[in-house]
């Protein structure tokens, strides 16, 4: 991405949240929406808006699970491995589809279509186990509906 | 004619949108006058996506439906459940929180008006703070995140403190497995939330209010934004508070997928824009919260509740309940089941009624084997301990705590020691890292554990060792409360820790 870009993209974002209190998660929700990532050239310019310094910034987007250095796959493919999940076969489920992707948890396919992820807890407790294609969710998941959601 | 498809999260996951637009399509190829609404969920989740159809002022369910079914449920022919209130999972239910929750379009302000909503706050306006929070505390309404602190307490703190500022902070951080409350309401009658953080504003004198939503809700976070919009048009949010003259706003704000922000401390550090670590204490949240302000910090569930205490009177909640356990829970059945959803009911039912009747036992009719109460952080109780009634005191007694009110049953395939090893991995992952015996004992713990399953039995007592370090060493419930689940596992199935050497031989 060319930095002017970045720059501009930024400059609107930080106007945004600018008089919010507590700013910091918002911004970097909006950097995530932006980008898909937390670019790092993003970092000195959310330092410089917030008067903190940079390592304070990293600090916090290190600490969240939500928030990446570096660009998912196409799809981000979440499980749930809690234990509403796993009591009712989550951890055969994911077993089946990690090894029909052919890569781990955190790992993404190697033609970038999907990147997958543990989650813990939906809140689909009584329809688990349970998963989330990006912003969809799905119930009583299995490879068919995971299949079909990564279409 | 009016058609419900419910807009719940567990619905659509389980085909709710396919459904809807399956009937939109339908009716309008037959040129039906037909009006979708998307409600909440009943919270009958088995039978999701759950329709019900409105003729003459007479709702009845059909579920779970397919898309495939729409054709028969237009022409009458598909078999049906009858009115919701019939089915004995719903009728057997006291619901005061959730009395609206699935009734109504969660976004329709007029439908929560005409259901008893924004009658509470019309009677607290016309009273002093004071007489609100005494009306809070004679209800014994206990905080629902799962500590069980007295709500009205908590308010009086705030109340009496001196500040130009205070803030309402709304946890729905509700990242426990097995709890799906929090997320039901918001999705399905926000306006409750948001009128119960309203009465809370003007009891304590705080003017801003802020829900901590996590991120993995992202159909909650969309409905409550748009109730909080809808809020401010129609006057309930803003400078003028239902003409009151008071003043109360507020703000949805989006976590970031950290387990430990569901800790008061570490939301409100997290709400401020840092790292969620947890806080020591004092200062109380209450005197000290966010930006350092006074700041009552209350579960989804307790704010939720606080407008039905105030439509009914104290007294019509404070009915309800067992002991020091007032009104109703929420209980969230999730897991192996036959029968999940929520039930709401007053305090004091068995645990084994709750499983085995209002639950139906396991969805593959195997015997049930372990109950985890209270999430990640609750202890695994056996059916010998299936008479414990469901109230706050009466699970302490059993060194197991109702926490958020999730229920999560396993049949007796599950591995104990598995599950043990699961907690101690869980809060290693989610450890915020400010104290030791949680950041590094957590870690100590899945090796302990894996010792024993390699065959050391020596390594059994150093877990117990290595447990109360955790539990007297550590600041806030993750570090602290971690040991439930394990030496509950540990001491209620033996078998699964006798070394698989012992086993094999």
């Amino acid at each position: 991405m060319s930095t002017p870009q970045l720059t501009d993209t930024m400059a609107e974002i930080l106007a945004r949240h600018r008089g919010q209190e507590g700013p910091m998660l918002p911004i970097l929700h909006s950097v995530m929406e932006a980008f898909g990532y937390i670019p790092g050239d993003a970092v000195p310019l959310i330092a410089e808006e917030l008067n903190l310094g940079r390592a304070e910034v990293h600090g916090v987007i290190s600490f969240y699970h939500d928030f990446r250095k570096d660009p998912a796959g196409h799809h981000l493919l979440k499980i749930c491995r809690a234990e509403a999940c796993q009591a009712v076969g989550a951890n055969a489920l994911t077993e089946r589809v990690l090894t029909k992707l052919g890569i781990g948890w955190g790992e993404t396919t190697p033609d970038g279509r999907v990147t997958v992820e543990p989650v813990y807890c939906l809140g689909l407790c009584a329809c688990g186990p349970a998963a989330m294609v990006g912003d969809r969710v799905i119930g009583r998941a299995d490879e068919a509906k995971i299949e079909e959601a990564l279409a | 004619m009016k058609i419900y498809v419910p807009r719940d999260s567990a619905a659509k996951a389980l085909g709710a949108d396919a459904v809807a637009a399956a009937v939109r399509t339908e009716a309008a190829a037959r040129g039906l006058d037909v009006t979708v609404i998307r409600n909440g969920t009943r919270g009958m989740i088995w039978l999701e996506p759950l329709v019900e159809i409105e003729v003459g002022g007479a709702r009845r369910a059909f579920g779970p439906v397919t898309p495939a079914d729409v054709p028969a449920l237009l022409d009458g022919t598909l078999a049906g459940l009858g009115p919701v209130e019939d089915i004995p999972f719903f009728a057997r239910q006291t619901r005061l929180t959730f009395a609206r929750c699935g009734l109504i379009d969660p976004l329709d302000l007029d439908a929560y008006e005409a259901h008893g909503g924004l009658a509470g706050l019309r009677r607290a306006i016309a009273m002093t703070g004071q007489q609100i929070v005494d009306e809070v505390k004679d209800s014994g309404l206990r905080g629902r995140g799962g500590a069980g602190f007295p709500t009205g307490i908590k308010w009086q703190t705030v109340h009496d403190a001196q500040s130009s500022r205070k803030y309402i902070v709304c946890n729905a951080d509700e990242g426990d497995s097995g709890t799906f409350a929090d997320r039901m309401i918001m999705e399905g009658d926000p306006f409750t939330l948001i009128e119960g953080m309203a009465i809370a504003g003007l009891a304590v004198g705080a003017t801003k209010g802020y829900v901590y939503l996590r991120s993995e809700y992202p159909d909650a976070i969309e409905v409550m934004q748009e109730a909080v919009c809808i809020g401010r048009a129609r006057g309930l949010l803003g400078a003028d508070v239902l003409g009151s003259g008071r003043v109360f706003d507020m703000e949805i704000r989006v976590g970031a997928g950290a387990y430990v922000c569901g800790e008061e401390t570490s939301l409100l550090n997290s709400l401020e824009g840092k790292r969620g670590i947890v806080r020591a204490k004092p200062p109380l949240p209450a005197l000290e919260g966010f930006l350092g302000r006074p700041t009552v910090v209350n579960n989804v569930i307790s704010l939720a509740t606080v407008p039905v205490i105030f439509e009914k009177g104290a007294q019509h909640y404070a009915d309800f309940g067992l002991g020091r356990s007032k009104g109703t829970m929420p209980v969230q059945i999730a897991g192996n089941v036959k029968y999940g959803g929520l039930f709401e009911t007053a305090f004091g039912m068995p645990l084994g009624t709750l499983v085995e009747d209002v639950a139906g036992g396991t969805a593959n009719g195997r015997p049930v084997k372990a109950v985890q109460v209270g999430g990640p952080l609750g202890a695994y109780m056996p059916p010998a301990k299936f008479d414990t009634p469901f109230a706050y005191e009466e699970f302490d007694g059993q060194g197991g705590l109702i926490g958020h009110a999730g229920v999560v049953v396993f049949d007796d395939t599950a591995d104990m020691l598995q599950m043990a090893r699961f907690a101690m991995e869980f809060c290693a992952v989610e450890s915020c890292g400010k104290c030791t015996p949680c950041r590094i004992g957590a870690v100590r713990g899945v090796e302990t554990i894996d010792r024993i399953a390699e065959g050391d039995a020596a390594a059994k007592e150093l877990l117990v060792d290595l447990c109360e370090t955790m539990t007297d060493g550590s600041l806030c419930a993750l570090g602290g409360l971690t040991p439930y689940p394990v030496l509950s596992a540990m001491e209620n199935y033996p078998d699964d820790f006798a070394t698989r050497k012992e086993a094999a031989e």
